[in-house]
């Protein structure tokens, strides 16, 4: 099986639908912005509740993009013909969700120092914080695809995989806010970072799999 | 009769209704028995906590409901690979059957919780480790219902609730542990919530008591759920006509 050939051809898609990797992230942005406005806190303050806030906004930013992740071709047919073409449809979706990564999960990671800047995190809690997103956000690609995979046969689906994914989100938010909060504090534990890293190996080994389960139900739903 | 007969005969859910008729009744009988004793002796006869007084006597219904919550679900992540891997009509139904149960038992124990928590605690609620995982696994079975109400295909909506059920099982743990993790850090100094080794037998006994009840009226009850289930599934067979309408069939 081409995986070049499968990943340039994803890639293509993802560059060519600008709106999927820009529209969530404007959407975060704006979140920020809102948070920092409506809250009545002083910068110093600000800072305590800045890991929690950046986490729910990247999950929820997440959660916009994963919509998307295999609406398109499932509209258009192009899905069912590459699962049924592929011998291991697995790392079909596997690479699908490896690129939706790319345009969120890496994307948010390069721009955390601005979130930081935003958001009245010190610059000592940069490194910790783009770390755990480095680490954290993969889970959120690979769990959230097998949502977005179950709902893509609804119209309306957004709600129902905000319901379905988010309860599973739960541990990466605490350790991902954990881990910025320790770097915060001066004690600097990677214990958090140890733990996000393992479930996101957990979510490569459960999500594409579940996911591909997934998309065949949802087909059959057409 | 073997294990493996056993399991082939699961397929058929007219040797399942007939099979399970006596389990009822005996479920049944056993939860009525155990939960009268168990309410009787824990509200009445039990005695007091010597730091919360009577109000320990909730102790007796959150505690069961929340063990019992927890029992079912990770009974549906089973029926649910149940369902995957060998195709099982019965799970789904068991599936139907866990769900409003579950939920039912895990909101139960949400408001026992909040009612134990006022005397004891001082408040209502609070983010505490376990309250939040129990607060999680509603979520979850929300997040399932809300699946099986948008699917009208019988089969697919089994097969999806199924595929929901088993991740949300595998990450159970999870979920649990990183939250106790969490709420260690942040340990509130309003926990005053004694240790449960300390619990004298006669406290402990009346608490066993109205665990094997609810897990006897959990049996009871999802059966009954899973048996009607059946029949209103396989309402075109002869066999239900012949259940339903005895006469009729005959004549």
């Amino acid at each position: 099986m081409n995986f070049i050939g499968l990943f340039l051809r994803e890639w293509r898609v993802l560059l060519r639908n600008r709106a999927t990797v820009i529209n969530p992230m404007a959407f975060m942005f704006l979140a920020v912005m809102l948070f920092a406005v409506g809250s009545p806190l002083q910068d110093s303050d600000q800072a305590a509740y800045g890991a929690a806030v950046l986490w729910l906004i990247v999950l929820l930013t997440n959660m916009l993009s994963l919509d998307s992740l295999f609406r398109r071709d499932y509209d258009n047919g192009v899905l069912e013909q590459v699962l049924s073409a592929a011998n291991m449809p697995f790392f079909v979706v596997l690479i699908r969700i490896v690129v939706q990564w790319l345009g969120t999960g890496l994307l948010i990671t390069l721009l955390a120092p601005l979130l930081c800047l935003f958001l009245g995190l010190p610059s000592q809690a940069i490194g910790s914080t783009m770390l755990a997103l480095l680490l954290g956000t993969p889970t959120l690609s690979l769990l959230g695809a097998v949502g977005a995979a179950m709902t893509v046969g609804f119209s309306r689906g957004g709600i129902l995989l905000g319901l379905l994914v988010l309860p599973l989100f739960l541990p990466v938010l605490i350790f991902g806010a954990s881990a910025i909060n320790a770097s915060l504090t001066g004690a600097g534990s990677p214990a958090p970072l140890y733990w996000l890293g393992f479930i996101s190996m957990l979510a490569l080994t459960v999500g594409p799999f579940a996911a591909t389960l997934g998309l065949k139900i949802s087909l059959q739903m057409q | 009769m073997t294990l493996k007969e056993l399991w082939h005969k699961l397929g058929s859910p007219r040797w399942f209704y007939h099979m399970s008729t006596p389990w009822v009744t005996g479920f049944g009988i056993a939860a009525a028995l155990l939960l009268c004793t168990g309410i009787v002796w824990g509200l009445g006869f039990a005695p007091q906590d010597y730091q919360q007084g009577n109000s320990v006597r909730i102790m007796y219904v959150h505690v069961p409901a929340a063990m019992v919550a927890q029992s079912v679900y990770i009974g549906m992540g089973v029926a649910g690979f149940v369902l995957f891997v060998w195709r099982m009509k019965l799970a789904d139904v068991a599936i139907a059957a866990c769900l409003p149960f579950g939920m039912m038992l895990t909101a139960l124990a949400l408001f026992s919780g909040g009612v134990w928590g006022r005397p004891t605690w001082g408040t209502w609620w609070d983010w505490d480790g376990r309250t939040v995982s129990t607060l999680v696994m509603l979520f979850l079975y929300i997040g399932i219902y809300a699946l099986r109400e948008a699917i009208p295909d019988v089969e697919l909506r089994g097969r999806a609730s199924a595929l929901v059920a088993v991740v949300g099982t595998i990450n159970i743990p999870i979920i649990k542990y990183s939250v106790e993790w969490w709420h260690t850090l942040h340990q509130p100094a309003s926990f005053t919530l004694t240790a449960k080794p300390t619990m004298p037998p006669e406290m402990y006994l009346p608490l066993l008591v109205m665990v094997l009840g609810i897990y006897c009226f959990a049996g009871h009850n999802i059966l009954s759920r899973m048996r009607l289930e059946i029949v209103r599934r396989e309402r075109g067979t002869q066999w239900v006509r012949e259940l339903v309408l005895p006469a009729r069939a005959a004549g």
